[in-house]
């Protein structure tokens, strides 16, 4: 094991979640970072690193009043999260920042001090997908799955199950957005949105944030929370275009994510207590089974269907109810992150009974970067 | 509507002059797209354009329901395997937008249609014959 373990010991997510129209992006990004910071005890000044995304660092160390001597504005989409971990955990290692701070924060919703994203028309999104009437991931995380389907012989109410068996981890959680129970029927005959999509199969859009302090294990019994170790990470990217993935059955950033993680952690699939998939589309949760090696090809949705992933299976997944049932304000990295956090805390509001590894798994820009994080209670 | 770069103009002068222009590398011939004046599995700086055959199949797609400036839904957002190798990005035409008339794996050959002085775009539609 390692010799010089990183913790998370701050952890929590913005007061309210959902609809948040008393702030602004970088608001929502200061209210969990103050949560977090209270949550652990800290305050700015004891901050010495910092990562974001959305925001930029600089804007976050001047409203927050840090004077960082590292800082990581890697920004990928969703999993960017996973990567400040990943990077913050080598900088602690290597001495760069004793305690960072990772922030997120996205009025989704309410789009209040959102910053726009334009596809340039001379990008090579612009010129070589943007004119074919693509409108935004809806439309587009979703056009390699057909041939998933069909090269596996996965249906529509396989894929749909997924989404039924979300719902009922959020059920047990109060700050779940979505909280009443749905049928498989209930999915397939939700509004259509980018066949085959429909509305149950896409995830929320809602207004939040969240925030993680990580420091040195030796630091860590310092603080009064319980220290959750990192035990390993993983990132990688494959391409910003959609239609030039690789495969498109399977993700290339997820295959070189996941492994790089469950290597340095020096652990396998069958140690893992609990897992979290970032789920923006119900067939996320389905790659990620099969890319970080759960499941063989093509048998993660009747692993799913056969309620393996729901309360009471083997395999507990986004337990929070996931960014399908739970909350997704755009970058939903962060919200994976939380709740392993608390199942590895054990307060989760589904909490897993005796969980001691829990792996977070987060997809950015749709397929376009992956990061893989592997956390215990235990110490290495 | 897209904005060439000097890097991609070869690509639309083919389509404003009704060829649907690819890219091989002289060292390892590879046929590759998105164009870029070097090859992305060895690096050589060695390529030529050529023209393409226009044919392809289905690869994936979805049918998109929601309303976008310039298209009518439903329609298909399509993604193409071209037989010289590479997939693109496309819009199926001259065919009913359903799942049970665009079938993955089908045939399809290119057509071009003008979209203003600058930029013609490729489309497919199923191959005649």
């Amino acid at each position: 094991m390692r010799g010089n373990a990183v913790t998370v010991v701050g952890a929590a997510e913005t007061t309210k979640l959902g609809v948040i129209p008393d702030l602004s992006q970088i608001g929502l990004h200061a209210d969990a970072a103050l949560n977090a910071m209270a949550d652990c005890g800290l305050r700015p000044k004891d901050i010495d690193g910092i990562a974001t995304a959305g925001e930029t660092p600089v804007q976050l160390a001047h409203y927050l009043g840090i004077t960082p001597t590292w800082v990581d504005g890697t920004s990928v989409g969703g999993c960017s999260f996973m990567i400040h971990v990943r990077h913050a955990a080598a900088a602690i290692e290597a001495g760069l920042a004793k305690t960072i701070l990772i922030t997120h924060g996205e009025s989704g919703k309410s789009r209040i001090g959102s910053i726009p994203r334009p596809v340039p028309p001379s990008s090579l999104n612009g010129q070589f997908e943007q004119p074919f009437g693509p409108m935004g991931p809806p439309s587009m995380f979703t056009i390699p799955v057909l041939r998933y389907m069909k090269t596996y012989g996965v249906t529509e109410e396989q894929i749909a199950q997924v989404c039924v068996v979300q719902r009922e981890w959020a059920a047990k959680n109060p700050r779940a957005t979505f909280k009443t129970p749905i049928t498989t029927e209930d999915v397939l005959s939700s509004r259509m949105i980018a066949w085959p999509f429909r509305l149950l199969m896409c995830c929320l859009v809602t207004d939040g944030g969240g925030a993680l302090i990580l420091t040195s294990a030796e630091r860590a019994k310092d603080f009064k929370t319980k220290p959750v170790y990192i035990l390993g990470t993983g990132e990688s990217v494959e391409t910003p275009m959609v239609s030039q993935m690789e495969d498109f059955t399977s993700s290339r950033a997820f295959r070189v994510a996941g492994p790089t993680a469950f290597q340095q952690a020096g652990i396998n699939v069958n140690n893992v207590d609990h897992l979290m998939i970032y789920d923006a589309f119900a067939h996320l949760p389905i790659y990620g089974l099969e890319d970080l090696g759960f499941l063989p090809r093509g048998e993660a949705a009747a692993f799913i269907a056969a309620r393996n992933t729901a309360p009471g299976g083997i395999l507990p997944l986004n337990t929070n109810g996931g960014g399908l049932s739970y909350m997704h304000s755009g970058m939903y990295g962060m919200y994976a992150l939380q709740e392993s956090v608390r199942q590895m805390r054990g307060t989760a509001a589904a909490q897993v009974p005796n969980a001691r590894i829990s792996v977070c798994h987060g997809v950015g820009g749709m397929f376009a970067a992956s990061g893989t994080i592997i956390f215990s209670n235990q110490e290495p | 509507m897209p904005a060439p770069t000097p890097e991609t103009q070869g690509f639309w002068d083919g389509a404003n002059a009704g060829e649907l222009r690819l890219q091989r590398c002289d060292s390892c011939g590879k046929n590759y797209f998105p164009p870029r004046p070097f090859c992305p599995v060895c690096a050589s700086r060695k390529v030529s354009w050529f023209k393409a055959s226009g044919k392809a199949v289905l690869w994936s797609y979805v049918i998109h329901h929601r309303p976008v400036p310039g298209f009518k839904p439903p329609y298909a957002i399509a993604v193409v395997q071209l037989a010289e190798g590479p997939r693109m990005m496309t819009n199926i035409v001259a065919c009913e937008q359903t799942p049970e008339a665009l079938q993955l794996d089908m045939e399809l050959e290119v057509v071009f249609e003008k979209q203003n002085d600058t930029i013609t775009l490729p489309f497919f539609r199923p191959a005649k014959g």
